[in-house]
């Protein structure tokens, strides 16, 4: 197939093993976003598709070709880096058409090329231009521009947004999304953000200590997470987990701990009724609280709110359940006082339940 | 009703600690006052007279522009400044593409790389006046380790180094050489190493291969200190004058002298303090006139790496 295949992919440096084992098929035309906490080998593993990493063992195949032992200029690759590392001692033009003019492109098509491409970032006011004479934001768009002029095959991001302020973030999010439509190419985006992650993808691949935990869409791996760690690391404020028992009482399972009694919801009936263990891991997500029961789903909890956080139409309560502490999101309108001690409502459809041992999803 | 407000206090005409800084420069101020300005002008002002030393400075004629108007037709001068110009071009440029190579080679963190930086830096702990003893007796005629090896490895003649003009110009090059590469050296691989490694990384993507990248990114990023670092070889070519004081003393004929050592010998040894401030004031001039051209440029002050 087509696109970008890693077949066991291992990389060490020395005695230290940064990824194992990797495999992952990425489908041509494919956004596929890696997340993970700093340091689990995301910018690694970008980096040996790249070729600036050699990998320890495995294969790497590019567009059907093995490009594994193959230099980076021949991977028809483009890369934009978290520090943008654009040529100081070059112009924004410069900057952008220096791959074309290295491989020595007729010089109208380097110009239309660089034409297209500073129209499509709003950059041609801006091409007689050093990169320190830029803002942050468009020194961001010079290096998008200069992968863009590349027409790679595959485009590869190393955190290209993380240090732009908030706003640029969320609208160069957008605009990679659009870019993305328009180029109809291969892009592989590294990101520890979840939130970059979960707006971008088409798929997400979720990695912990160089292994892959889940790999999914968006949606998928939001709702039907594998693993506690892909359930606390997707989803902002991120996911309370409980330990808990289950038990049976007059044919219905309940989940229940230390202040708390919850109905079981059909959705997860069969994997509780295979599950060896009585002893399970309760996810609740902070999103799925609410001031007021909406369906027969909600059952109340009784919260003791420590810090109220406004936030516009939600509210943000940290707050304990029993013993335990756990976020909540309460949507009560911007009208709403700060939220106190009390009952609320968890939709328990919406509620998680894990393996205490394996912590993998029931 | 608005609360009463305290009656408002006058802004401070100056900042407490106002003249903390200028408190702290002043020793600094003081130093190059002394140091550095005194002696420029006194030599501004001794060009006008002529003076020997052991006469008292307030007897000595005053003589006008006749120590500048004898400079400019004096043969002498012209030929030092010649040599000087040789010699300044040849170890410069020698030493400054030998110093980015072998910066270049050994930038990569290869096994031994830093015992070899270590061994190539080590000429340029070594003091002038000593550089000046080593060499002269490497290059010694009769107990020469140069003469002994050409002769043992080579079956070359010996050669009387230091007696012959040309092959004596070549030995305080050779030297200048010897000394000077490890500096251009040290500031050249400091510059590539702190080059951000991300910029190298997007030009191997964009296809740029080893010479490409050597100089159209990695050369052209250090260029302001590969122009600190010309400058300051070029004011040291006419600056310098223990190494051939000490090797050559200028010889022979006035092959290896370089204009401060002429007005070395002008100075003390045929005691024309006079007219030897009259060339200094030249060195001064073509050394200020060198920099302000190089600084205009290229001011390395200015074109600050900013990725
Ligand atoms: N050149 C290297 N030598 C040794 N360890 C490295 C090297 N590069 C990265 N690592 C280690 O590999 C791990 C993964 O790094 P990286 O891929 O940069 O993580 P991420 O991009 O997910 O934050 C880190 O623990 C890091 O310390
Ligand atoms: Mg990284």
């Amino acid at each position: 197939m087509s696109g970008v295949s890693l077949r066991n992919v291992s990389k060490s440096y020395g005695d230290v093993t940064v990824i194992p084992d990797l495999s992952l098929d990425i489908a041509e035309g494919e956004f596929v976003v890696f997340v993970g906490p700093s340091g689990c080998g995301k910018s690694t593993t970008l980096r040996m598709i790249a070729g600036l990493e050699k990998v320890t063992s495995g294969q790497i195949v590019i567009g059907d070709r093995d490009v594994t032992w193959v230099k980076p200029k021949e991977r028809d690759i483009a890369m934009v880096f978290q520090s943008y590392a654009l040529y100081p001692h070059m112009n924004v033009a410069e900057n952008m058409s220096f791959a074309l003019r290295l491989a020595k492109r007729p010089k109208a098509e380097i110009e239309e090329r660089l034409r297209v491409a500073a129209d499509m970032l709003e950059l041609t006011p801006y091409l007689d231009r050093k990169p320190k004479d830029l803002s942050g934001g468009q020194r961001q768009r010079v290096a998008m521009g200069r992968s863009i002029v590349r027409d790679a095959y595959v485009f590869l991001f190393d955190e290209p947004l993380s240090n732009l302020d908030a706003k640029l973030r969320s609208s160069m999010r957008t605009e990679l999304a659009l870019l993305h439509k328009k180029l109809d190419r291969t892009m592989v985006y590294v990101t520890h953000d979840q939130i970059e992650a979960m707006t971008m993808a088409d798929r997400i691949v979720i990695m912990k200590d160089g292994h892959i935990q889940q790999v999914g869409s968006p949606k998928d791996v939001y709702n039907t997470p594998r693993n506690t760690f892909v359930a606390t690391f997707m989803g902002s404020p991120s996911m309370t987990l409980i330990p808990a028992e289950l038990s049976d009482d007059g044919g219905t399972t309940f989940v229940s701990g230390d202040g708390f009694r919850l109905p079981v919801p059909d959705r997860l009936k069969e994997a509780v009724r295979n599950s060896a263990r009585r002893q399970v891991t309760l996810g609740l997500r902070p999103e799925h609280f609410a001031a007021e029961a909406r369906t027969n789903n909600f059952a109340p909890v009784d919260l003791t709110v420590k810090v109220s956080e406004y936030v516009g139409s939600s509210q943000y309560l940290a707050a304990q359940l029993g013993p335990h502490a756990i976020t909540a999101a309460v949507e009560v309108g911007p009208e709403a006082d700060l939220l106190t001690d009390g009952t609320y409502h968890f939709d328990t459809s919406r509620m998680y339940l894990f393996d205490t041992q394996t912590e993998q999803a029931l | 009703m608005t609360a009463e407000l305290p009656a408002p206090v006058a802004k401070p005409r100056f900042e407490s600690g106002f003249l903390t800084p200028y408190a702290f420069i002043t020793p600094a101020l003081l130093v190059m006052l002394g140091g550095l300005l005194y002696p420029v002008i006194m030599a501004f002002y001794l060009s006008f007279y002529d003076w020997e030393i052991g006469r008292d400075l307030e007897d000595a004629p005053f003589v006008g522009m006749t120590n500048f108007a004898r400079m400019m037709t004096d043969p002498q001068v012209w030929e030092v400044l010649w040599v000087t110009i040789r010699f300044g071009f040849w170890t410069i440029t020698i030493e400054m593409t030998l110093g980015v190579a072998l910066a270049l080679l050994l930038e990569k963190p290869i096994r031994g790389a830093s015992v070899f930086r270590t061994i190539f830096i080590l000429p340029l702990m070594v003091s002038p006046v000593v550089v000046g003893l080593i060499w002269r007796y490497l290059f010694d005629a009769r107990i020469g380790w140069i003469n002994y090896y050409l002769g043992a490895w080579f079956g070359i003649e010996p050669q009387v180094w230091l007696g012959d003009a040309q092959l004596a110009f070549f030995a305080i090059v050779f030297t200048d050489i010897w000394q000077w590469t490890p500096f251009i050296f040290i500031i050249v691989i400091a510059g590539l190493q702190a080059l951000p490694s991300e910029v190298v990384e997007a030009s191997t993507i964009d296809g740029a291969n080893w010479y490409q990248q050597i100089f159209l990114v990695k050369l052209p990023m250090i260029k302001s200190i590969l122009v600190i670092a010309l400058l300051m070889r070029l004011i040291d070519v006419f600056r310098g004058m223990e190494v051939m004081l000490i090797m050559t003393g200028g010889g022979p004929g006035r092959s290896t002298e370089l204009l401060s050592l002429h007005i070395y010998n002008r100075a003390f040894e045929t005691q024309q303090l006079g007219y030897a401030s009259a060339i200094s004031v030249l060195l001064i001039a073509i050394v200020f006139g060198i920099s302000t051209l190089i600084l205009t440029m290229a001011n390395p002050m200015k074109s600050r790496a900013d990725v």
